[in-house]
């Protein structure tokens, strides 16, 4: 069963290509990462699943309709999270939250009080008083209270404090025991690993790569740098270790999750002074593996959504 | 570095965002007085003429409300009748200017990016104010040359335009502690919006309670307009005598307003206000349901003021409708070709109910356009992310502004009946005569209604200038201003209004009623059907 399928989508702005050829198959009942740098056609793709923007060319399918042309009888069945919330300054945050449930036919009550509860929201505060971090809340409890079967949650947690972000992926993780889906866009690389179960890599409006975390070991490699009291031997030779850099007794080098553990058995022989191991970030990340342009980080600059 | 540090870039920075929009104004306002000069002077062939027009504007109390006379002359009657306008419209121009340099600034975080470089405290305010008054001499001298143009002495066109720049002055100040009092943009908006409104009253009924003098062509004004900046702009009495002292009492409204916002922005953080933000409701009230409760909670707000102003505007005109028989010459005319008859009652309410309706107009464009804000700032997003479809969310859009469009008609009908029926007796079959009348003037509304829609489904980034264009249009080519300027028949026809019947003044035709009908759903179809297809212009 699949939520969403999209294959070949294009969309252009004038001049300017903002998906090129893109493809995104969500199954159902699964929390799908959609993972990309600013600017890489995420919010474009997400507006083009709710039929707020019109395709160019390519298929898409969301829970078995055209988004285009089946908007509001798929829209009852679907919640929404912008990534830029822009609410009207003069209503409350719970008028709000009232109002977006009513428009998409229905509310649960209890869901809502403990929605408010959990992510710590005053509800009678006008929108203009809001933080983003706080508008960001009433999107998320508006989409959270209603009883749908699919989640499109573009860049949810910008504004969020960590606590918040606790309590976000606490809340996604039961809707995923619920069996609902969830489509997580994001750039942050460790939010989408701790949420969901197959992630898809998009780049300058194209998919680079789609599949589950273990299939993608090759982006969860392990940054290590070490330095020993003796030098250590035989590390390049290890299975999972990459890039190495010896100098002396230091060294530097990125490891696959199964190959950690012989890694730590060698280095504790050497007898370890310092270490620091970090996860890669989303940019070294591209870099890395698809480190043939720089076009990504000036699309950025440029505000390209 | 001292608080008014970088005042000069950011000056140039205001110019430079504002290089369309204030020649738009200031050509806007200067066109409209050479417009109206050029009427006055084409309405006026004899000084007999000029001489009853006058007297009359002068005698009538209900008249006094809306400009003050202050002797007999060409420049001076079109200062009768459209200072006040003029005063009000530069007003909002530096009140719009004063708010969008300093608060709308601070709201979108331009502010915060700009006042980390190196910009003083006080820079922003600053430059705010070099702009806007540099804007207000600009059209007190574009004012003076559109009357000297049309053949107006120079020393009165001058102080005409200096009095309607004090106007605009005197609100940049008004603007000022508006924009650090309020907690947003249209906060600070609406309060100098509201402080504009009652200077208006305090002006008209200072005049209203003045006296003519024994000539009966100047009105020596009451106490209260003095305490309104659009009092002081009439008292220095452009083409009769042309008194500039009372302009430094806007000069000094400026200065006290400045000073006093400056106070302000040394206590207060970037982006709150000094009045504290009222808590509002947890929940959703019932009306809060549905596209047509959201269009009416962002409607409403304008609804009440417009319905105050409707009532009070047809009490007055009622009011004063035992004054009409008593009309001669050219006054008598307009009207007679305004209302459609020469039976002098009929037309008067006739040619009031068109103006109601032209008001309306203004209504209907000013909450419509409320859609394209909806897009352009973000809010639409997530509602047409819910179970609603295009073509609802403008129905109910629209909707809206029409009922309250018809309450608002229905309103100065029965203000304006009642008021005449005390004069002249007869309070019930005034207000229903008048009732209708004001109803035969919801096609012309329709089709303005309609103009927007299409505006906003066909050309988003423009539906503002185009929708307010087209409306403005259609008031200058309708019968207010078409016949006295004189303006070609097919011109004319280009105006709904032209094509609305004269009641009670001339009977009611189906066909015309129909035609507009007609006009207006296919605009309004276009405008949906596009609107469905298109992509929306949402904030990235």
């Amino acid at each position: 069963m699949t939520a969403i399928a999209v294959s070949g989508l294009v969309k252009n702005f004038g001049r300017t290509r903002a998906l090129d050829r893109l493809d995104l198959t969500v199954r159902t009942g699964e929390v799908h990462g959609f993972l990309g740098p600013n600017g890489a056609g995420k919010t474009t793709t997400v507006r083009i699943l709710l039929g707020l923007l019109r395709r160019d060319a390519g298929q898409v399918t969301v829970l078995g309709g055209d988004p285009w042309r089946d908007t509001v009888t798929l829209h009852r069945r679907l919640a929404y999270v912008p990534g830029e919330v822009n609410l009207w300054p003069n209503l409350t945050g719970g008028e709000v939250i009232d109002l977006l449930g009513r428009l998409r036919g229905g509310l649960d009550e209890s869901r809502r009080a403990e929605l408010l509860e959990r992510f710590a929201l005053d509800p009678t505060k006008r929108c203009r008083a809001y933080s983003k971090g706080n508008r960001q809340k009433v999107a998320l409890v508006a989409a959270f209270a209603s009883n749908v079967e699919l989640y499109l949650l573009d860049e949810p947690t910008s504004g969020l404090d960590p606590l918040m972000e606790a309590v976000f992926q606490d809340v996604v993780r039961e809707l995923r025991v619920a069996g609902r889906t969830v489509l997580l866009s994001s750039h942050i690389l460790s939010e989408v690993e701790a949420l969901c179960d197959r992630v898809t890599i998009v780049r300058a409006g194209r998919a680079a790569e789609s599949g589950t975390f273990d299939e993608l070991r090759h982006l969860t490699r392990t940054t290590v740098v070490v330095e020993t009291a003796r030098p250590v031997d035989g590390l390049g030779r290890l299975p999972g270790v990459h890039d190495l850099v010896l100098d002396g007794r230091r060294a530097r080098f990125d490891v696959d999750p199964d190959g950690l553990g012989r890694v730590l058995e060698k280095l504790a022989v050497a007898d370890v002074r310092t270490l620091t191991s970090s996860p890669p970030t989303l940019e070294e990340l591209f870099l890395r593996h698809y480190g043939d342009d720089i076009a990504w980080p000036r699309q950025d600059l440029a505000g390209v959504r | 570095m001292n608080g008014l540090t970088g005042t000069v870039p950011l000056t140039r920075l205001a110019l430079r965002r504002d290089r369309v929009n204030l020649p738009v104004w200031l050509l806007g306002l200067a066109g409209f007085t050479g417009a109206t000069t050029a009427m006055s002077r084409a309405g006026f062939p004899t000084n007999e003429d000029l001489l009853q027009a006058t007297r009359l504007m002068a005698t009538s109390p209900g008249m006094r409300l809306t400009g003050l006379a202050s002797g007999a002359s060409v420049g001076g009657y079109a200062m009768i009748r459209d200072y006040v306008t003029l005063a009000v419209l530069a007003a909002l121009m530096s009140t719009f200017a004063m708010v969008r340099h300093t608060r709308q600034s601070e709201e979108t975080g331009r502010a915060e990016v700009v006042g980390a470089a190196v910009v003083g405290r006080h820079a922003e305010l600053a430059a705010a104010l070099i702009f806007t008054v540099a804007a207000d001499v600009v059209l007190a001298a574009l004012i003076g040359l559109a009357m000297v143009a049309n053949g107006q002495p120079a020393a009165g066109s001058f102080t005409a335009g200096a009095a309607v720049g004090a106007a605009g002055l005197a609100f940049a100040g008004v603007a000022a502690v508006a924009g650090q009092l309020a907690s947003s943009s249209r906060g600070a908006s609406g309060l100098s919006a509201a402080v504009l409104g009652v200077a208006f009253l305090t002006s008209g009924v200072g005049n209203m309670l003045g006296r003519a003098d024994p000539s009966g062509l100047r009105v020596d004004s009451a106490w209260p307009v003095w305490l309104s900046p659009i009092g002081w702009g009439q008292q220095m009495r452009p083409f009769g005598g042309d008194h500039w002292w009372p302009g430094l009492l806007s000069l000094a409204a400026l200065f006290a307003g400045v000073a006093a916002a400056a106070l302000l922005t040394a206590r207060r953080d970037v982006g709150h206000g000094m009045l504290p933000q009222r808590r509002g409701h947890d929940r959703a009230g019932r009306l809060l349901h549905g596209p047509a409760g959201l269009a009416w909670r962002l409607q409403r707000g304008a609804f009440a003021g417009w319905a105050v102003g409707m009532l009070g505007f047809g009490l007055v005109l009622g009011a004063v409708i035992g004054q009409m028989t008593e009309l001669t010459g050219a006054a008598r005319d307009w009207y007679a070709r305004l209302g459609g008859s020469g039976q002098m009652l009929d037309a008067y309410r006739a040619s009031m109910a068109q103006m109601a309706g032209m008001a309306v107009a203004i209504y209907v464009v000013q909450v419509l356009l409320r859609m394209r804000h909806e897009e352009a700032d973000g809010p639409l997003e997530p509602v047409l992310a819910t179970a609603v479809s295009r073509w609802r969310w403008v129905a109910s859009h629209v909707l809206v502004a029409l009922s309250g469009a018809i309450v608002l008609l229905l309103l100065f009908a029965v203000g304006m009946g009642l008021a005449a029926g005390a004069v002249l007796g007869d309070p019930y079959g005034q207000t229903s005569t008048l009732l209708r009348a004001g109803l035969v003037q919801l096609p012309g509304t329709l089709v303005v209604a309609a103009i927007v829609v299409a505006a906003v489904g066909l050309l988003p980034r423009a539906a503002a200038a185009v929708s307010w264009t087209l409306l403005m249009a259609a008031v200058l080519l309708g019968p207010l201003f078409g016949p006295t300027l004189r303006l070609p028949q097919w011109a004319q026809d280009l105006s709904p209004f032209t094509h609305i019947p004269k009641a009670p003044a001339a009977p009611v035709t189906a066909a015309a009623v129909l035609a507009l009908v007609c006009i207006a759903a296919v605009l309004a179809a276009i405008g949906t059907a596009v609107l469905r297809r298109r992509n929306l212009a949402l904030p990235t």
